[in-house]
């Protein structure tokens, strides 16, 4: 469990009060213009040597995606772009930052937007986190105040500006790209990679995209050092994170954590366990609605951690913990979840736009029971001709969690279908094959 | 060069390729919907995937950079699934009514999902259904059978300029729209109806009247403006069905106007079938006999000086050069081509041409419009202006006022004194224009046409010539010329080159000085009728034949062979698809006609003795299809007085510009609907 002195975000749940004066209690904004003064290339040294890995999901090493900024400024302005679009279901770590530790995420985004060579960073929040960007703003305004930021920002000779966007409730525009896109005012749709941000992002200048959580940790690992964030949880997974935890508990929380925790000390320590006990679980989906769902057995004994959950064919992405208890019907949750997925496609490339919906309608019908086995065996298909083949990677997002159910959960879904094959004798039909052919051959 | 695999197979690719561009290097199709040429790269139907080493998944072809080394696999099982699967996709909530759709049979998504698509589908959900939007009388919208590609997006934003076509909602809610339901304010617009890779965007004209097989395909010119584009006729029958772009690079790319595809319902209606002869107040069908018999007989009654002949805007080459030949025989110096008293210097070939070619516009550096709105005299000229701009956002300035272009230029004027000071150097533009390494300059008609065109012309050409931009490599100096006609008669000398006496033809039909007017297809003159006997030959039965005496029936563009020479001065073909309505006869039989009734002799044996004599006419003629050579005479300036004038430019009646457009249905429509449009911006 994490030493109280270990954590970062001491003012997680508003305890000490969020203005600057409390913020400035808990050593916020010291020493960051000695850090700022020892060199781009030192700290991105330093962060990558701490082996943070972003926090928004795919697990990218920081420090390696700020290396990939052009060194020297060129003709382009370069950009710094925080993704507060926080729209993962189960999600709410970044919230509690932008409220409670508003001057963290602020002193991170100067130290980040020094190292990338970016004068302007803009802070993309979902639209309905109306509130928390008010708030955020009034930090912004003290952090002027105080000449953290601005012209000569902290003293560094260094300008920087902080620039609030906020979304108007699309799921993809936490996509980096369709970010950019929606801070151009142009329709929220992801963009074609490669080109990468990092080359050509923001109205075509190179741009770095990072999570909130990732840019709120770099001044406290910049202050006690790498190697303190490198010691704490397993090796290439290093530091705390913040997990959410939801679902089926008794107590559903935010709570900083070192990775690599087991899930069943994280869910029974700090959630007040799973409703109606441990043994109650039915499954849990570790990282948001977007990954693949574990069932109890795999929950026993599985620590998270970016690794140890993709050898589970699963994720950590926002560590966003959804418990589900034996009282839940799974396919049901699923069937929910993949109507989420429908509803938030952009509808730019044909696999997600056409496949999504197509996923949920199939696990509607079995939720009511009007589907046939053969169903479920297009519903895998489906899922299969959807991941890998979109533009983004909200198409794996969407079909994940089916897979997940799919693999672990295949005789409950059976179950449901108690329709009549309209192919009475179960073939062994091969994937996509011109099925006259088939035909013959069987008559 | 940097070298690609493909199927194991190493070639050698020019930089900044895709890899689906690489791919048809090697001959290796990739099936594609969204990916187009001549648009930007949108890489959102996925059909494209290819396997490409070290890489788990498969990657958009035509979105990918061609990298030296790459090695990608295009049949592979894995790039096989992926086409498959994504073709199920697009068919999930397709319609599949395709025995109802006028794609049939040149549809994308039908030819592909004959290699990729399987016989059955497994989606048993309902359908999506999509409502139909408006677009407009030329576009017809089925948007169910949508896939969302975005071509016509992507067209009307990037080339058509005018971004009207848009895609709202998201997911599978994703609809295209021009928003407001309006019909896309662009004389591009239908060309999206060829872009559409599926049938939601078909054309309205030819909804349900035939299926492409059944289409006799000829390629063609067309004469609706003088850029020629290249297009394709398709007849069914004697009607003409439908006329579709054919790609030139050099001219119209694979783009043309709404004009130039949709006048050709007029060439169904309004047609003159036999000769007429006025009775009383009354056009009276007739014979050929009696018709060339009056004829003769008038001809014959009057003095050759009172003799007069104007040429229409789509008369061809061996047509204006057959009249020529008449005329001559006829002993008349009373010729015109023009349809107003516009100044042209016709002693060398440059000073009416597009010298700088359309092509040359890309090159271009900076632009100068004195007196034109090429958006609508020479639509395809302005897009390729619109292209350069997009391109290198180069400069362009007008002087006068042509209104929306599709792209941002700046007004320095709209007087002759404006230009003055430009060309003395007295204005900062001349400095600009100075420092230039390729300008353009466009004179227009309307500038010519002034009092002072003279004088405009000559000071432009010999500022221009002064600076160094005209010789060979680049020749700044431009007239846009309106119609298909003019080019080609300037070069068959229809104008002698004094142009003291170039007003003549028109004062003396001011004062009613002719006594017989032989009006060839040409129905823009404008003057009033008093004891003149007219003689109108032509295809419809517009403005000339209606003040007409004797009408004689003859073949439109489509219905007989003939060259036009475009307004870079380049001869090309416009082929026969077609025939003649009724007694029709070709232009060159009628004048032989003529002439065996008077002199008792034929003028021609055949066409193509005509095409040779014609062409051995036509100054720097090179070959056809290609631009003529430069040959730069050391003719002298010639100065005229300055007068200060207003430049005005002459509102053009775009949809209804020639008798044929004037015919069409749909061109009216098309008018009706702009005028609603200018009026309330609503058009339904």
């Amino acid at each position: 469990m994490l030493k109280e002195s270990d954590k970062i975000f001491k003012n997680l749940y508003n305890q000490f009060g969020w203005d600057i004066d409390n913020s400035l209690k808990m050593d916020d904004w010291k020493n960051t213009k000695e850090i700022i003064s020892k060199g781009k290339e030192y700290l991105i040294n330093e962060i990558k040597k701490s082996e943070l890995r972003g926090r928004g999901g795919a697990g990218f090493s920081t420090g390696l995606k700020w290396s990939f900024a052009p060194k020297e400024l060129g003709s382009r302005p370069h950009y710094l772009v925080i993704n507060a679009d926080e729209s993962e279901p189960g999600t709410c770590k970044d919230r509690d930052i932008l409220r409670y530790e508003p001057q963290k995420l602020i002193e991170g985004s100067l130290i980040a937007g020094y190292a990338v060579g970016a004068h302007v960073c803009y802070i993309y929040i979902r639209g309905e986190y109306f509130n928390e960007g008010e708030r955020l703003q009034e930090a912004i305004n003290q952090a002027y105040e105080k000449n953290f930021i601005g012209k000569n920002a902290c003293g560094t000779g260094w300008d920087f500006d902080i620039h609030i966007h906020y979304g108007a409730g699309a799921y993809i525009c936490g996509e980096e790209t369709a970010l950019l896109e929606s801070i151009e005012g142009n329709k929220g749709q992801p963009r074609l990679k490669p080109p990468f941000p990092a080359l050509v992002g923001l109205y075509g200048c190179p741009t770095i995209v990072n999570n909130v959580e990732t840019i709120a940790v770099v001044p406290t690992i910049l202050r006690r050092g790498a190697k303190w964030f490198a010691s704490l949880g397993k090796p290439k997974n290093t530091g705390t994170k913040i997990f959410c935890i939801s679902g089926n508990v008794n107590s559903p929380c935010n709570v900083e954590e070192e990775m690599g925790i087991p899930l069943k000390e994280l869910i029974e320590k700090h959630a007040g366990g799973v409703i109606g006990g441990w043994e109650n679980l039915k499954a849990v989906i570790p990282g948001g609605s977007s990954m693949p769902l574990l069932p109890k057995k795999v929950c026993d004994t599985i620590t998270m951690d970016f690794d140890s959950l993709i050898e589970n064919k699963s994720g950590l992405g926002t560590a966003g913990v959804i418990v589900i208890n034996k009282d839940q019907d799974i396919v049901a949750c699923m069937a929910r979840i993949a109507r989420f997925y429908k509803h938030e496609s952009c509808g730019q490339c044909t696999p997600c736009r056409e496949g999504s919906g197509w996923m949920w309608r199939i696990l509607d019908r079995t939720v009511k029971g009007d589907a046939t086995v053969s169903d479920i065996e297009l519903l895998e298909d489906v899922t299969k001709q959807i991941e890998g083949h979109t533009i983004c990677a909200f198409g794996e997002g969407s079909a994940w969690p089916v897979q997940g159910l799919l693999r672990h959960f295949r005789e409950e879904v059976d179950k449901k279908c108690s329709g009549d094959p309209i192919v009475k004798k179960k073939r062994d039909l091969p994937y996509l094959v011109d099925q006259h052919l088939l035909e013959k051959k069987n008559a | 060069m940097p070298k690609i695999i493909i199927n194991g197979k190493e070639i050698e690719f020019q930089k900044g390729m895709t890899v689906l561009q690489a791919c048809e290097l090697a001959d290796v199709e990739i099936p594609r919907f969204c990916y187009h040429e001549k648009l930007s790269i949108a890489g959102n139907c996925r059909m494209c995937l290819v396997e490409m080493e070290k890489s788990a998944k498969p990657i958009a072809s035509c979105a990918m950079p061609a990298t030296e080394g790459m090695n990608i696999k295009t049949n592979t099982e894995l790039v096989e699934k992926a086409r498959k699967g994504v073709m199920e996709f697009l068919l999930a909530n397709h319609p599949l009514d395709c025995p109802v759709c006028d794609q049939g049979g040149e549809c994308d998504l039908q030819d592909q999902s004959l290699y990729y698509g399987v016989d059955k589908s497994r989606f048993s959900e309902n359908k999506r259904d999509v409502k139909d939007k408006y677009m407009g009388p030329l576009i017809k919208t089925q948007m169910t059978r949508c896939i969302h590609c975005t071509r016509c997006v992507r067209f009307a934003t990037e080339i058509a300029g005018v971004p009207e076509i848009g895609a709202i909602g998201r997911g599978e809610n994703m609809e295209i729209t021009t928003y407001l339901e309006n019909s896309m304010q662009s004389e591009l617009s239908a060309n999206v109806i060829d872009l559409c890779p599926v049938g939601a965007l078909t054309s309205k004209p030819y909804a349900f009247e035939a299926r492409p097989w059944e289409l006799k395909k000829t390629e063609s010119v067309d004469v609706m403006d003088a850029v020629g584009s290249n297009i394709r006729v398709d007849t069914y029958g004697w009607e003409v069905k439908r006329v579709l772009p054919r790609i030139n690079e050099n001219i119209n790319e694979e783009w043309i106007s709404d004009k130039t595809r949709y006048s050709c319902d007029g060439l169904l209606k309004q047609r003159l079938d036999v000769p007429y002869i006025k009775k009383g107040d009354n056009l009276i069908k007739s014979n050929w006999d009696e018709a060339l018999n009056l004829i003769s007989a008038k001809i014959k009654n009057i003095d050759s000086n009172e003799i007069a002949g104007h040429i229409g805007d789509m008369s061809s080459i061996e047509t204006i050069y057959s009249f020529k030949k008449l005329f001559e025989y006829l002993n008349s110096p009373n010729l015109e081509i023009r349809e107003k008293d516009f100044f042209i210097n016709t002693s060398d070939k440059m000073n009416y041409l597009f010298n700088s070619s359309i092509t040359g516009i890309e090159k271009s550096d900076l632009i100068l419009l004195v007196g034109c709105n090429p958006r609508h005299e020479a639509t395809m000229v302005n897009a390729r202006i619109r292209k350069a701009f997009v391109k290198s956002k180069l400069p362009i300035f007008s002087i006068g006022n042509p209104g929306d272009l599709t792209y941002d230029y700046k007004i320095v004027g709209e007087n002759t004194e404006d230009l003055k000071k430009i060309l003395e150097g007295k204005s900062e533009i001349s400095n600009i224009i100075k420092k230039a390494k390729k300008p353009i300059v466009i004179i227009g008609e309307s500038a010519l046409e002034l009092k002072s065109g003279g004088y405009i012309f000559e000071e432009i050409k010999n500022f221009l010539a002064i600076n160094g931009f005209i010789n060979e490599n680049w020749n700044a100096l431009n007239i846009l010329i309106q119609n298909a006609s003019t080019v080609g008669g300037l070069d068959l000398k229809i104008l002698k080159s004094n142009f003291q006496n170039d007003s003549l033809f028109f004062e003396k039909l001011k004062n009613n000085k002719f006594k017989l007017l032989y009006l060839l297809g040409s129905d823009n003159i404008n003057f009033k009728k008093e004891n003149e006997f007219i003689i109108y030959q032509g295809s419809h039965g517009d403005r000339g034949a209606e003040i007409a005496d004797v009408i004689l029936p003859s073949p439109a563009y489509t219905e007989q062979n003939g060259l036009f020479s475009n307004l870079e001065g380049r001869v090309q073909e416009c082929r026969k698809a077609s025939y003649p309505t009724g007694e029709a006869k070709e232009d060159w039989k009628i004048f032989n006609l003529i002439s065996e009734k008077i002199f008792a002799k034929k003028l021609f044996h055949d066409f193509q003795s005509i095409r040779n004599e014609a062409i051995k006419e036509i100054p720097n003629y090179s070959q056809i299809n290609s631009l003529p050579n430069f040959n730069k005479k050391d003719n002298k300036k010639i100065t005229f007085n300055f007068i200060p004038e207003k430049i005005v430019i002459n509102k053009i009646d775009y949809y209804y510009s020639n008798s044929i457009s004037r015919s069409s249905k749909t061109m009216s429509e098309c008018r009706l609907k702009n005028k609603i449009f200018l009026k309330d911006g609503t058009n339904n």
